[in-house]
């Protein structure tokens, strides 16, 4: 798209560059060689055209995976049947866009210690990295970080509050 | 039978302005009955709000070892020992009187002076004299409580150190704090929008390591209190954390994830790559240095729930060391290295417990509701930790043996993960 406006701008300053610096007609001694005329309608690149509508389903795409927590059960880091589809997703983005890296951030409820619930998120964070890995995502990729019980989703003390905060998120940066 | 002693002491707004209506609250709790009577006059002459000697009973009535008898006038002032009338200080159960002035003095400075004297037989324990700036009261009369209490009790007192702490206010505001031991006069060191935990003192009390969130992962900071400059001690792939100074500074132990868990590693100060130090497929983490730096302390998983870990810093095998308890965290060596202080949370209730290494007997010392991160006075006399009462955070310190509780100060805000400092550079 960007290309193309370019482009189009490139032929307009051409033509002003032409009208402006013409030396008047009769004084011209020889004949002009003759001029191709670029045709000003744009040009469409076909294959630009799909490459950006590939780009633009694959960004959707990512801002939809980057919404795609894993949960998990208290006291626990391993990833449920019910969370496996959304780790599949994930997997499949990464293995088609191996030029992505991502950060999978790992998270715990508030109770405890604050270094030994580092420890429980990065515990839940390599697990679905490893479950990554195992459906065949290279491990440059991945990194697997911890904010413990630092950055709570959920700010309450509730169940659902606690259950909220039991998360992994897959993040794919800026 | 529990014996409850109730000093208080309103601390004055132009001293303290975030605490104005503060109160400083000291219970003694059974043995603490045997604390030393010192009649503590106010200075003579002393104007207005009495900086020098608010700080001086103050600092006095934190040791949970001194009884502060004051006069049976306010207004009675003893300026010099001979001054002292014996008998009257002796009716009111005291042992010694601290007697003292404070003048003017040239370019608006104060002349203060004072005497500690020992009632039977009379004599004079300690004294000394100062010229300083008016803004310089308030670490006079922290001098003066040092001085005193060095001759009563023959060690350092806690006064001449500071603690560290991350005050959080609301989502996005951590600010690394550097206070007294009241936790007045706090200073901000580092302010962020993304957390900040696990301050850890260097041995020279000059520098402070840290964990930063601000660059989206956990990542270890050093930074010198003096100068302000920082540098990443740790940012390897992962996670990196929970920083514990080697006593004699050249080291820190830290917690690393390369292995796929947290793991304890040795690092050099200048950098270079870590060495291993735990080896399991757990947790590890929450280092501390014994205080000849041969043994490290620690918190692991490896049995099932955290407990707490003895390991050799030169090699060998890791020695579980509490035994009570299905949750016990966040342990801190005292500084004679014979016992060590951690927290033990049951149902609801976070205890700070002291555990004793060669009996192996672990004595509960507080009970709270809600608490983190216990760690000891330099002096080994108290143990800190943080609470929290009505949306405030409450510093306390109790004595090892549990016998004394004392409230050190009210905090606007959320303290978070307090750490008790070295003695003053």
């Amino acid at each position: 798209m960007f290309k193309r406006v370019l482009m189009a701008s490139a032929v307009v300053s051409l033509f002003a560059a032409c009208s402006s610096t013409q030396p008047p007609a009769a004084v011209v001694a020889e004949p002009a060689q003759p001029v191709v005329v670029a045709p000003v309608a744009p040009v469409v690149d076909a294959q630009a055209a799909a490459q950006a509508a590939a780009q633009a389903r694959m960004q959707a795409e990512r801002a939809r995976l980057a919404g795609e927590s894993i949960y998990f059960d208290f006291d626990s880091n391993a990833v449920k049947a019910d969370q496996q589809a959304k780790v599949a997703a994930h997997a499949e983005f990464l293995k088609q866009n191996t030029q992505q890296k991502v950060q999978i951030q790992g998270n715990t409820d508030a109770r405890g210690s604050r270094e030994y619930n580092l420890g429980l998120g990065q515990r839940r964070a390599e697990s679905v990295k490893q479950s990554l890995e195992v459906l065949g995502v290279k491990d440059a990729q991945l990194e697997a970080v911890s904010y413990g019980k630092e950055k709570p989703r959920a700010e309450g003390s509730s169940p659902a509050d606690y259950a909220e905060n039991r998360r992994a998120d897959v993040s794919y940066g800026q | 039978m529990i014996k409850r002693i109730r000093l208080t002491l309103t601390l004055l707004a132009c001293l303290a302005p975030a605490l104005a209506q503060a109160e400083l609250t000291v219970d003694i709790v059974g043995g603490g009955a045997n604390r030393y009577p010192l009649a503590v006059p106010a200075l003579a002459g002393e104007a207005g709000g009495q900086v020098v000697t608010t700080v001086v009973k103050q600092d006095l009535a934190l040791t949970g070892l001194v009884n502060i008898i004051n006069p049976p006038n306010p207004a009675m002032t003893v300026a010099t020992p001979n001054a002292v009338n014996v008998a009257t200080w002796r009716a009111l159960s005291a042992n010694a009187v601290l007697a003292g002035s404070v003048s003017p003095s040239e370019g608006g400075n104060s002349r203060v002076t004072f005497y500690l004297e020992q009632l039977a037989p009379k004599k004079t324990l300690a004294q000394g004299e100062f010229d300083v700036p008016p803004a310089a009261l308030r670490e006079v009369g922290h001098q003066i409580a040092d001085q005193v209490y060095q001759a009563l009790f023959g060690e350092k007192s806690f006064f001449n150190s500071r603690i560290a702490y991350v005050l959080k206010n609301g989502r996005h505001s951590y600010q690394l704090q550097v206070a007294d031991v009241a936790g007045q006069q706090a200073r901000t060191i580092l302010r962020s929008k993304e957390p900040i935990i696990s301050p850890a003192w260097s041995p020279d009390g000059r520098k402070l390591a840290y964990v930063s969130f601000e660059t989206q992962k956990p990542v270890v900071w050093v930074q010198d209190l003096a100068s302000g400059q920082r540098r990443m001690l740790a940012n390897f792939k992962g996670s990196n954390s929970a920083p514990a100074w080697s006593p004699d500074g050249s080291r820190l132990a830290v917690v690393l994830t390369s292995s796929g868990n947290s793991q304890i590693y040795l690092l050099d100060v200048a950098g270079g790559a870590p060495r291993r130090l735990t080896q399991s497929d757990a947790i590890d983490t929450e280092p501390d240095f014994s205080p000849d730096g041969s043994q490290i302390v620690f918190t692991s998983d490896r049995a099932g729930g955290p407990q707490i870990y003895l390991q050799p810093v030169a090699g060998g095998a890791a020695k579980r060391i509490s035994w009570q308890g299905a949750y016990n965290v966040s342990p801190r060596f005292a500084p004679d290295g014979k016992s060590v202080t951690y927290m033990r949370r049951d149902g609801g209730r976070f205890r700070v417990v002291v555990q004793d290494l060669a009996t192996g007997d672990a004595r509960v010392v507080s009970d709270e509701s809600f608490g983190e991160s216990p760690s000891f006075a330099p002096n080994g006399r108290m143990v800190l930790f943080a609470s929290e009462q009505g949306g405030r955070s409450v510093l306390w310190a109790s004595s090892p043996d549990g016998t004394s509780k004392v409230r050190l100060g009210v905090i606007d805000g959320e303290v978070q993960d307090p750490a008790w400092g070295p003695f003053n550079p």
